[in-house]
């Protein structure tokens, strides 16, 4: 036999490779009997290649966890910076969507800290670390004992892909990746805490993941004592970076609760400093409804699918019950119209007939799916988000009625905050008449300011791939001029501007699976187009306003101003002689009829206001005008379910080392930093809130918190 | 500033400002000034006296315009500091008004002024619409000029000998009315005017006064008020000849037609000011090709340059013929050749060979 002298270098060749795989050698020589001798021609150039059966040898199955343990990149893990935010994000999605689809209010704890990376060495300074613990608490449903490894150790696992419903997760991939992640790089395992009830006790695990099998390996259970009555506490360790400004860690928990004002949020960062993001809205977002698929929204291989797992006995029923908007009538035409009996097994249908049955489906007029299933943020909540977390003058926000692409409904909701504040703009005018200009220098600092774009999918943040994504090139091409706004060519409108993009949908297209950019379909690009112009006109309209009340207010100021400088020169050039009060009191007389007098200053106070502003907030020095938001929610009322709420961790028996603690209690004292961006006024009232929640809840922080750490450092 | 007979005293004019601000309140109506129109759109060249002349176009200034108001109020206070000056019997420049009025207007953080060139248009306007001029105003310009020959002056009471102040000559202060400086003696044939004091140094270095006496002067640049006042009064007292000596590009020829004419923005003094008889002695875009310079001396005319040469040609005053002739001689060269580039021949060869050829062939344009 030819192949066989062929093939003979082969087999040792291959042996090293597969060296691990004594067998892989002699099953070359031995090729199936009935297998056809190869012809000459082929086998003339087969000496390099292998066979068939040899790469069959090496053909296996992949497992998710190896592919993804490959390419952690595909899932936002590419650097140890962005692997850090992408873990805390993971984590705080899923504290978010448990908490809202549980019916509670979420309230959520995220605690970073350092972890030495030798024995002993004392762990380095924030900046320079590379290794930290996350830590995400929630004081939400709860996770049941027998589901806790598998959430958070089995890739592709989770209650969220199987159905069409608004969340912020989708695939069931981000926490256990997060895990994943951690494993690889500082070997050690996620650590979880779950209580579902004051009556049960609660559970901790170690997990790790069995990246071959894709299986969650259980190292440690138990049941512990632990203060929350109720909620998920999970710790991950790991390789990152910390570090401040774009894309932090940071600027994700401020966008986070710009989008989420319903939930109280707790950021105690590696440096030990806490921030805590107020509610701002006591009532939870309604909760959005699954739905089934629409019949535009799948393709073949979906259909096929679809018929071979309905429950349903005939096609017809098959057609109405799994689909949205298909009626028994219409299914029954989709039906006949495909040639294919009403009555047919689903299971039945098949290769030509599927297709023709595809094709048809596609070709009938449908409603468009309903979009009760979506629950966007809405205009109150946006601007209360935007109002709470970015100092300016202006807000306002619009949401776009519900729209479809691909057979999925989506919403779009856009916002916008303008100005610097005016405390700034106050600061500017107090800060004037003492310090005049010299030559060459100017009253405006170079403003060469861009707008911030804050873009989020179902709530959540996207901080990366920003120039890729459908929101950002929508900004780039609404035309800001139009409204008053400096914008160059190809860049985002020039201004102190923060400008606010949210889709809201069952899926939200993404372009990757890392979740960071809004993949750029036709209609959503439209929504967006049209819900910033909207915000863009109401803009023009402030600033046109704010612009004529200024104008007329100098105009007056001008004359009353120059009219001082003239009547004094005058009188020096008359040597002293002249009448200097009469003159100058003409001369006002003559400003105030050219200025029309009281008549302009009614006039243009009655413009100034928000009146004809939609969904806005208007704030000046004086005061502030429009749907204001109430101030921040005192958490003490509003949380009846979870007791005393402290973001300290575990109670654990054996609490050995005592490491100082950067935690809670101490860091809140002295202002926090969300109360320096809030203006003097509200300022005051959110720290009485806070003093008052701090003397309730003192006790059992100090308690608690040494011993939080004491748990990891024993194992 | 409706009045507009010369003469009377400057101090009244200023006064009259203040007055007319309080006739206007007394009558309940916007104080306005008039103030003429200093651009191109109102001068006309006449064609008899053979010089710019203002026209009658004026510019209104009320105060309570939004747009004009900073600017009255900026006019009246140049007008009660130049009052001032008046009063104390005191010059100063430019530069001295605009401190002298600069402050924070109270209650605001406004500056009266915030650079120079606030100011100085200002101080022209006050020229032009008073009808006085800067030296009555008690305004200097920038001293700038120099002068050397056969002449001497008289300044406040002292001899000044310009043939024997070596090779640097006597500057010429900015005021040179006849009260301030005289002319005493002037033994020369005629005036050399050059653009350039680097040449103007190789000339008085040549001493070229004394072997072609002849007066050099020379103004930096556009000659200041006080040279170009300092030529005029040689040529009408001492019946001079005035010759010009530039570069030969746009700017040059303009410089030429500021001496002979007068300027747009001063057209005003123009009657005080021009030399109608003055010539154009070089360089020429001739002489290039008459003198043998190489074409590698040159240099490329930039955009600028044709823009401004293109203006120039529709000027009234350059439109004789051998002017055009001149002008787009250049323009089709696409060159422009400084006074410098004579020295690719010989460093001696303005004093030895250019001039004493120019001036026996009586080679200049008018």
């Amino acid at each position: 036999m030819t192949t066989k002298t062929k093939s003979k270098p082969k087999p040792a060749a291959k042996a090293h490779v597969a060296a691990g795989k004594p067998h892989a050698a002699p099953a070359a020589p031995a090729p199936p009997a009935g297998a056809p001798a190869p012809a000459p021609a082929p086998a003339a150039h087969k000496p390099k290649g292998r066979s068939a059966e040899e790469m069959g040898q090496q053909q296996r199955e992949i497992s998710v966890s190896e592919f993804f343990t490959k390419n952690r990149h595909l899932l936002g893990f590419d650097n140890p910076r962005k692997a850090l935010l992408t873990a805390v994000k993971e984590a705080v999605d899923n504290a978010l969507d448990a908490s809202e689809e549980a019916g509670i209010l979420p309230e959520v704890v995220v605690k970073l800290e350092t972890v030495p990376e030798g024995d002993g060495a004392p762990p380095p300074p924030p900046s320079q670390a590379t290794r930290f613990r996350v830590t995400v608490i929630d004081y939400g449903p709860g996770i049941v004992r027998q589901q806790i490894p598998r959430i958070f150790a089995k890739l592709l696992y989770g209650s969220k892909f199987h159905r069409l419903r608004m969340s912020r997760g989708q695939q069931g991939i981000g926490i256990s990746a997060a895990g994943m992640y951690g494993q690889l790089t500082t070997g050690k395992p996620v650590k979880i805490i779950s209580r579902t009830g004051q009556h049960v006790p609660a559970h901790y695990f170690e997990v790790q993941i069995d990246t071959k099998k894709n299986e969650p390996l259980i190292l440690e259970k138990k049941e512990i004592e632990w203060e929350s009555h109720r909620g998920t506490q999970v710790s991950i360790e790991l390789e990152g970076r910390y570090q401040k400004g774009r894309a932090s860690v940071d600027e994700y928990m401020e966008l986070t609760s710009i989008a989420n004002p319903h939930a109280k949020l707790t950021y105690i960062n590696p440096e030990g400093e806490t921030k805590v993001y107020p509610r701002m809205i006591a009532e939870l977002p309604e909760p959005p409804r699954e739905i089934k698929p629409h019949p535009y929204g799948i393709e073949l291989g979906m259909l096929l699918k679809m018929l071979q797992d309905t429950k349903s006995h005939w096609l017809s029923g098959f057609l109405s019950t799994d689909f949205s908007r298909v009626s028994a009538q219409t299914a029954e035409g989709m039906c006949k119209a495909a040639d294919l009996h009403p009555h047919r097994r689903p299971k039945d249908v098949k290769g030509a007939d599927a297709e023709r049955l595809y094709k048809c489906v596609q070709a009938t007029k449908l409603m468009a799916p309903p979009t009760n299933c979506l629950s966007p943020i809405g205009e109150k909540a946006i601007l209360a988000g935007l109002y709470k977390q970015i100092k300016g003058e202006f807000y306002t926000a619009v949401t776009r009625p519900p729209a479809v692409y691909r057979g999925n409904p989506f919403v779009i909701e856009a916002g916008l905050a303008f100005g610097r504040g005016p405390e700034h703009a106050a600061a500017q005018a107090q800060a004037g008449p003492k310090k005049p200009l010299a030559e060459g220098e100017s009253h405006e600092g170079d403003d060469n300011e861009l707008a911030r774009v804050i873009r989020f999918a179902n709530r959540v943040p996207l901080v990366y791939q920003q120039s890729s994504c459908a929101t950002f090139k929508s900004v780039l091409d609404t035309t800001w001029r139009n409204y008053g706004v400096s914008q160059s060519r190809g860049a985002p409108p020039a201004g102190p501007m923060a400008i606010f993009v949210h889709m809201a949908s069952v899926w939200v297209p993404f372009t990757s699976e890392s979740k960071e950019a809004i993949a750029d379909y036709d209609e959503i690009r439209k929504e967006i187009t049209l819900a910033l112009r909207e915000c863009g006109r109401r803009l023009g309209m402030f600033l046109k306003r704010r612009e004529r009340a200024h104008h007329e207010l100098k105009r007056r100021n001008i004359f009353e101003l120059y009219i001082e400088e003239v009547v004094a020169a005058c009188k020096r050039l008359k040597g002293g002689k002249l009448a200097e009060k009469k003159l100058k009191d003409q001369l006002l007389a003559i400003a105030a009829k050219r200025t029309g007098g009281q008549k302009t200053d009614e006039l243009t106070d009655k413009e100034a206001g928000p009146e004809g502003l939609p969904h806005s907030i208007i704030v000046t020095p004086e005061g502030v005008e429009g749907e204001v938001p109430a101030e921040p929610v005192a958490e003490l009322a509003a949380e009846p379910a979870a007791p005393a709420v402290s973001p300290s961790a575990v109670a654990e028996e054996g609490g050995g080392t005592k490491t100082p603690s950067p935690l809670v209690g101490e860091g809140r004292g002295g202002g926090t930093p969300t109360t320096v961006r809030q203006s003097p006024a509200r300022q005051e009232k959110a720290s009485a809130v806070k003093k008052v929640a701090k003397s309730a809840k003192a006790k059992p922080k100090a308690k608690a918190k040494p011993k939080a750490k004491a748990k990891g450092r024993k194992r | 500033m409706t009045t507009r007979p010369r003469g009377g005293n400057v101090e009244k004019k200023l006064v009259g400002l203040a007055d007319l601000v309080i006739a206007a309140a007394n009558k309940k109506r916007d104080p306005t000034i008039h103030i003429p129109v200093r651009s191109l759109s109102n001068v006309r060249f006449n064609e008899k006296r053979r010089i710019i002349e203002m026209g009658d176009n004026t510019q209104e200034r009320s105060f309570f315009n939004v747009g004009m108001a900073k600017k009255f109020m900026q006019t009246i206070l140049v007008a009660d500091a130049l009052n001032e000056l008046q009063r104390a019997a005191l010059t100063t420049s430019l530069r001295e008004i605009y401190y002298r009025t600069k402050h924070t207007i109270a209650d605001s953080h406004e500056n009266t002024f915030d650079t120079q060139d606030e100011s100085d248009p200002i101080i022209e306007d006050l020229e032009v619409g008073l009808e006085a001029l800067r030296e009555e105003l008690h305004v200097r310009a920038e001293n700038g000029g120099t002068v050397i020959g056969p002449v001497v002056f008289e300044d406040d009471g002292d001899r000044v000998d310009c043939s024997r102040l070596g090779k640097g000559g006597y500057s010429v202060p900015s005021i040179v009315e006849e009260e301030y400086v005289r002319i005493k003696k002037c033994t020369a044939d005629f005036v050399l005017l050059v653009e350039k004091g680097t040449q103007w140094n190789r000339l008085a270095e040549d001493k070229f006064w004394r072997k072609y006496n002849c007066v050099l002067l020379t103004g930096n640049g556009q000659p200041p008020r006080g040279v170009r006042r300092i030529a005029r009064r040689l040529h009408d007292e001492k019946k001079l000849p005035v010759y010009v000596l530039v570069d030969n590009d746009p700017w040059g020829y303009y410089i030429y037609s500021v001496v002979k004419q007068g300027s747009i923005n001063l057209a005003f003094e123009s009657q005080r000011m021009a030399i109608p008889d003055a010539k154009f002695i070089g360089l020429s875009s001739l002489d290039p090709e008459r003198y043998g310079l190489p074409r590698n001396v040159g240099i490329k005319l930039n955009d600028k340059d044709i823009t401004r040469a293109k203006e120039l040609l529709n000027y009234p005053w350059f439109q004789k013929k051998e002017w055009q002739v001149e002008i787009k001689r250049m323009l089709s060269s696409g060159l422009k050749f400084e006074l410098d580039s004579l020295a690719n021949k010989d460093f001696q060869f303005l004093t030895k060979k250019y001039l004493p050829r120019k001036l026996s062939e009586k080679e200049w344009l008018d």
